[in-house]
């Protein structure tokens, strides 16, 4: 016999009430940043060994630029689910669990901004 | 009454991991390592829209000894985390669950992930990186 109600069933978003949102959207970044990482790895091997005006045009590049804030966004996005996980399945005080939590997600915010806005000022000439 | 023999937790500090757990756990680590060093990425981004000369300074830390072989290790596992990556993905989808098609796959990702690196840092000297 379940002793959840009907519309708990329906709903079906479990005890963390969110249902498989975590899990889903961990996924989707994975799959997104299969193709997106092999493109970060060639586009520094291509930017490495080249002086800057050559390094800072190829990063300004519309599609390269988009990709690098694809990337950006998928990177942060899957490092704080992973973290979040890890730390969940880790840290069993309280206050200790939170605090990381809260630490890690404004930190992978913060990141990804100054990343993207980076990217911006590189695309932009800024 | 006869005590019941339950079964015990592995004793850490003794336990053989298998190769399968150690596979696992090094996903977590290299998640945990690349989470941290999207720092570098951030200053790499940071040091290229600030200019020449922080690029320069950027450049000099990345090209020396310690700055090297922080990349290598990185670039590891990243492709590490890549490679067992998919294959968490296949099982998502209910393929390679079976242990022997898994400890093919776990070696698969292993030689998969240290072949890419190689490739990458031929690939990085011939592109005439940290000249």
């Amino acid at each position: 016999m379940s002793m959840r109600s009907p519309l708990a069933h329906v709903r079906g978003l479990g005890s963390a009430k969110e249902g498989t949102h975590h899990f889903w959207w961990q996924r989707v970044t994975a799959i997104a940043l299969v193709p997106l990482t092999i493109w970060f790895v060639a586009i520094v091997i291509a930017v490495i060994g080249a002086d800057y005006e050559t390094a800072r045009a190829t990063i300004a590049h519309p599609v390269s630029a988009a990709m690098m804030l694809a990337f950006i966004a998928a990177t942060f996005h899957h490092a704080q689910s992973g973290l979040q996980v890890v730390i969940e399945d880790y840290i069993h005080i309280e206050w200790l669990k939170i605090t990381l939590l809260l630490t890690v997600k404004f930190l992978a915010v913060i990141f990804g901004l100054l990343s993207a806005l980076a990217v911006v000022r590189i695309a932009v000439g800024g | 009454m006869q005590p019941v023999e339950r079964p015990l937790s592995p004793h850490l500090q003794i336990y053989r991991l298998p190769m399968l757990a150690l596979l696992s756990i090094t996903h977590r680590a290299t998640g945990v390592a690349l989470s941290a060093a999207t720092v570098l990425l951030v200053y790499w981004l940071m040091a290229l829209a600030a200019g020449p000369e922080s690029y320069a300074t950027a450049q000099s830390i990345f090209g020396s000894v310690p700055g090297l072989l922080v990349l290598f290790g990185l670039s590891w596992a990243l492709f590490y985390h890549l490679c067992n990556g998919i294959r968490h993905l296949a099982w998502d989808i209910g393929y390679g669950l079976e242990v022997e098609t898994a400890d093919a796959t776990g070696w698969m990702v292993v030689i998969a992930s240290v072949v890419m690196t190689l490739v990458t840092w031929t690939l990085a000297f011939m592109m005439g990186g940290f000249a």
